[in-house]
């Protein structure tokens, strides 16, 4: 067995924890990787350009950009938050708990590139999700703003990825029967998806008990607030 | 028949424009990446067909043109353009539109949607109006174009301003657009190199296997760590899976094989949710949303990671040896 291509992760580990530009820490291990596992240079080059060029979906959600930034040019955050401030009885927890549910019961019918960070977390549920906490404590200084911003991304994160894995015709499902298949191990793409249904309703009372912890938190700093005033 | 490759060309063509906007207003840099970047979008079905074909130059040439992205981000620095229209016109904006806004920016989901539920209906003759592989994705790009031209019509301002707001927005989230496809890349080069092999060689041999609690634990962590550093947990499962859950968990200790393999890919999630390797859920949301931390997305998700892992866990070692 050949251990050297493992310094392609201790460079990746490396130049992560320094913080270096990514772009060109990342292209470095996977030189290092390559070469020390023996691989010829026009192989590794080869390899490298034929991999980058199979991934072009990744890059898939720049095409939102220009619509989004020509609707915020336009007001769509400012609108966002003014309705939201309106909407008395919607909370910050029901807007993401809300949230959370569709995205995931979405995700579970394999809808996962119907929403997004790019689709509906920075032009909807972030700014409207800003006006809700505005509502709780009305003064947000910037690292409010950023953490809010940073909870609502992870709740979308959070129902996409334990949604998609009960959606039985979606990568994960396949991939784990195909794995089985391969090794003499018959399963229904069902009898896999199911057992991702604990782990699911475990996620969303996970994450919905945080959004909620985390909206006690900030009133609580706006009643001390009160209190000092 | 719309196809995957289209939305390919009309982001090659964005870049392209980006680009030429950045040579133009003087950012030399800027514009040297996004061209590259649109090169190689626009050119990627050829180098793909001629690497099947098995001539390998254009795909040789790909390589080089990734290494040139790699010498050029540093020097991107992230300067956002200032916003053309101050805080006080865009509320104004927003007083006099009103809802209106939100009908373009629900129609990128709204679209994409009934593109993947009724896409595959829209026969007319024998003529598909959308390609089965990738019609989902196909859908979000068709309803990104939509949207604009709805948005432009909302907003009664000219579609080229949305590609010049687009381009500003794109400058703005930089390099880290790039990451999700070079750790695709980098994932496809470990998986070569025998990486992943080898990190289940040195796991099996070092920790204890013996006990099905142990190797049950061993194999779940193993799945989380694999999956942070490779930033995906596919590409963790089947190494986990061939070096401890097949022989060890399954044919030894008797683990149910549906169970082990679904939730032992859900911890692996976990893992997803904890490292930057998954560039494209965490660290381009956090450049997206434009937060100084750019692990600002992973540290608002630890938490959750944690604890979903130890549900997930604890059920599968009530559930798995039944």
């Amino acid at each position: 067995m050949n251990y050297w291509p493992l310094l392609g992760v201790a460079v990746i580990v490396v130049g992560f924890a320094l913080r270096f530009n990514a772009v060109p820490v990342v292209v470095v291990a996977a030189l290092v990787s390559g070469l020390l596992s023996g691989l010829s240079v026009p192989d590794l080059l080869a390899l490298l350009g034929n991999s980058f060029v199979s991934q072009r979906m990744l890059l898939l959600f720049v095409l939102t950009l220009p619509a989004i930034g020509l609707l915020e040019r336009a007001g769509l955050r400012e609108h966002a938050q003014r309705w939201m401030a309106r909407l008395q009885n919607l909370t910050l927890a029901r807007l993401l708990v809300g949230y959370l549910l569709l995205r995931q019961l979405l995700a579970t019918m394999g809808l996962t590139g119907v929403a997004g960070a790019a689709q509906t977390v920075r032009p909807l549920l972030a700014p409207m999700g800003e006006a809700a906490a505005q509502k709780i404590l009305p003064r947000l200084d910037q690292g409010d703003r950023e953490e809010l911003r940073a909870v609502a991304a992870a709740t979308d994160n959070i129902g996409r990825f334990f949604g998609e894995d009960v959606f039985i015709a979606l990568g994960a499902v396949l991939l784990i029967q195909g794995f089985y298949t391969q090794h003499g191990i018959e399963l229904s793409p069902l009898a896999i998806a199911l057992w991702a249904l604990p782990t699911a309703v475990a996620a969303f009372i996970i994450q919905s008990v945080r959004i909620w912890l985390y909206q006690r938190r900030l009133q609580r700093r706006a009643a001390s607030i009160e209190r000092d005033a | 028949m719309l196809r995957i490759e289209h939305a390919y060309w009309l982001i090659a063509a964005f870049l392209l424009y980006s680009g030429w906007r950045n040579l133009r207003d003087g950012h030399r840099w800027h514009a040297a990446f996004w061209i590259v970047l649109g090169l190689l979008f626009g050119a990627g079905d050829f180098i793909l067909a001629q690497s099947a074909a098995g001539h390998a130059l254009p795909a040789q040439i790909a390589g080089i043109g990734v290494i040139a992205l790699a010498c050029l981000a540093p020097r991107l620095r992230r300067q956002a353009h200032p916003e053309n229209r101050t805080a006080e016109q865009r509320l104004q904006s927003a007083i006099a539109l009103g809802h209106r806004l939100f009908g373009p920016a629900l129609l990128i989901p709204l679209v994409t949607l009934l593109v993947a539920l009724f896409g595959g209906y829209l026969v007319i003759g024998h003529f598909a109006l959308f390609a089965k592989s990738q019609m989902t994705l196909t859908g979000l790009a068709l309803a990104c174009v939509i949207a604009l031209l709805a948005a432009a019509r909302v907003a009664r301002t000219p579609v080229l301003e949305g590609v010049a707001e687009g381009r500003r927005l794109l400058d703005a989230i930089g390099w880290a657009a790039l990451l999700p496809l070079l750790l695709a890349a980098l994932g496809q080069v470990f998986t070569r190199s025998g990486v992943g092999a080898a990190i289940a060689e040195i796991a099996t041999d070092f920790l204890p296997t013996g006990n099905a609690t142990a190797a049950l634990a061993v194999f779940a962590l193993g799945m989380v760590l694999f999956t942070v550093i490779m930033g995906n947990a596919f590409a963790a499962f089947p190494v986990m899976m061939a070096g401890i859950g097949l022989p060890l968990l399954i044919h030894q200790h008797g683990a149910h094989p549906a169970i082990l393999g679904a939730m032992g890919m859900l911890c692996g999630y976990c893992g997803t949710l904890l490292t930057p390797m998954a560039a494209d859920f965490n660290l381009v949301p956090a450049a997206l949303l434009e937060l100084r931390n750019p692990y600002g997305v992973i540290k608002a998700q630890a938490w959750s990671a944690v604890w979903i892992f130890a549900s997930t866990f604890t059920m599968m070692w009530l559930l798995v040896f039944r």
